[in-house]
């Protein structure tokens, strides 16, 4: 049976030559970077480099960049940083419906526990955010936009550049969380107008547990983890030196690979969407199309069936895949973001997400193409939803 | 999602898919927003459950649940399958995940909306069926 992954929106490998770098600030170089020994500057050295790394890979200065363990603390930060400190200018953010539950659920704190009052703009069909609804939403109160840059589920490319302009004539501060788009698309920071930005390196062949907070020089946010002296203090504990010398090398690496990676992904995204609607009927594309979609994103809803058996049947064949539907996640909640672009119930639950990476090929689009119409047309023959739908629509 | 062999082996070969032409009972459970729906048909001689099929809109659990509850009322008398509890069919599945127990009440109540759907046929009086509260916050019970 073939070994088909297909969910690397969820996770990528660590590339061998990442590890490689990685290795030696394992074991030998594995001086704590505050000590004043030599032996120690060597980890200082290897922290900035990777700094440096991140940096121009933005278009972004090396003292933008900070080191986080996760997008998620990024985001985090980003939200509770500018709440706390401009608590005398508003308490006002504006984020979307869409977002990572890293965003939702901080700006639900923010609400309970800082006083913060939080907008979440409604989305159009294919997910996108309309920039009068931002337009409309802010008021002399709002401190900060956060809006995502691809959406993680569907894969709609934000106008983050419109988005920026107007935060920045409006002297709004700007947060985006580019945890999918970094490793798909290109970002400059300083062209997009971003003030704020969520990176993580596992979702671009890099370690998990290290991601990047972009900071635009000049901006005073709280500090968020409080305790030494790292990161200039804004960010305290012990760096993880092997973790944050992986993302550098990783950014690096899938920057200068993007030419290549980005057409030939999106080619085969395009095989798999064009092949999916073309041999199973009655299925829906959730998303836009071409260039305002993550070229790695392919994300279906199959009328009729409820995602998880899907994912169960896909596996069975050796394929991984992912669902925003309810049962995968252990809430029995269908996706918020499905839900946002307007499916049905129905729909939602039965949506299927396929993503792919560096190591997927022609001939994994073949296969899943190949067991994907057999096992959605069992699945709609025992589903009660398929036959009521059959009686009004007709099969074909 | 941690799943017994049971329930896997009863969701990729499941037990009694179909429908039945003029049913003796038809009893319906779950909803859309849930991410469930469930159809119990029954062919019903002599008062034993000669035959029966579903049709079920769900999940892994769901599909296990539906299968294993159709498995264990066939050739049982009506009165012997209204005994069947949703306890029951996890336990014969090998339990079930405690967030989708939810899928054994649906089959234990769409099989008793299927009963009554007979007995109303037969001119009997409906037996009152403690009905799982669908909304929002209990998909998950």
């Amino acid at each position: 049976m073939q070994n088909v992954y297909l969910d690397y929106a969820a996770t990528t490998p660590t590339d061998p030559e990442v590890l490689e770098v990685m290795t030696p600030y394992f074991t030998e170089l594995f001086g704590n970077p505050s000590s004043i020994y030599s032996f120690a500057s060597k980890s200082r050295a290897a922290i900035e480099k990777a700094r440096g790394q991140v940096a121009a890979a933005l278009n972004a200065l090396p003292e933008e960049i900070f080191f986080t363990s996760s997008g998620t603390e990024a985001d985090n930060w980003a939200l509770k940083g500018t709440v706390e400190k401009l608590r005398s200018k508003g308490n006002h953010v504006v984020t979307t419906q869409i977002e990572h539950h890293a965003i939702l659920h901080t700006g639900e704190y923010l609400e309970k526990v800082e006083g913060g009052k939080v907008t979440y703009l409604p989305v159009d069909e294919e997910g996108r955010v309309r920039l009068e609804d931002l337009k409309a939403a802010v008021t002399d109160k709002t401190i900060l936009v956060s809006v995502m840059f691809a959406n993680n589920e569907i894969g709609t490319i934000q106008p983050i550049k419109e988005i920026g302009a107007f935060c920045r004539e409006k002297g709004i501060l700007f947060h985006t969380d580019a945890v999918q788009a970094a490793a798909q698309v290109d970002i400059d920071v300083k062209a997009l107008s971003i003030d704020m930005m969520s990176l993580s390196a596992h979702k671009m062949y890099g370690p998990k547990g290290t991601g990047v907070f972009y900071l635009r020089k000049g901006l005073k946010l709280e500090n968020f983890v409080h305790g030494g002296g790292q990161e200039k203090g804004k960010r305290a504990s012990t760096e993880n030196i092997a973790g944050i010398v992986g993302m550098g090398f990783a950014i690096e690496k899938m920057k200068a690979r993007l030419p290549q990676d980005k057409p030939r992904i999106s080619a085969l995204r395009d095989r798999l969407i064009d092949g999916i609607l073309n041999t199973v009927p009655h299925t829906k594309l959730n998303g836009a199309r071409g260039q305002e979609r993550l070229p790695n994103n392919t994300n279906f809803s199959f009328i009729g069936i409820e995602g998880e058996t899907l994912l169960l049947d896909l596996d069975a064949k050796g394929i991984s895949g992912s669902t925003g539907s309810a049962c995968s996640s252990g809430s029995l909640d269908p996706s918020h973001v499905l839900m946002a672009i307007g499916l049905t119930h129905e729909q939602a639950h039965g949506s299927l997400r396929l993503t792919l990476g560096r190591g997927t090929t022609d001939e994994h689009i073949d296969y899943v193409l190949s067991v994907l119409p057999e096992i959605v047309a069992k699945r709609r023959k025992m589903s009660p939803v398929w036959e009521e739908y059959v009686k009004k629509f007709g099969e074909k | 999602m941690n799943y017994s062999e049971k329930v896997m082996e009863h969701f990729s070969n499941p037990r009694n898919v179909g429908e039945i032409d003029n049913p003796d009972g038809l009893g319906e459970a779950g909803n859309p927003k849930c991410g469930d729906i469930m159809k119990i048909y029954l062919k019903v001689k002599d008062n034993v459950i000669e035959d029966v099929k579903f049709k079920t809109f769900g999940c892994a659990s769901a599909i296990a649940s539906s299968s294993m509850a159709t498995e264990l009322i066939k050739g049982k008398t009506v009165d012997e399958a209204w005994e069947l509890t949703n306890t029951a069919v996890a336990e014969a599945l090998d339990g079930l995940p405690p967030i989708k127990m939810h899928c054994s009440v649906l089959a234990e109540e769409a099989i008793h909306k299927a009963l009554n759907d007979y007995r109303k046929k037969q001119g009997l009086d409906v037996i009152p069926i403690k009905e799982f509260d669908h909304e929002h916050e209990s998909c998950a019970v």
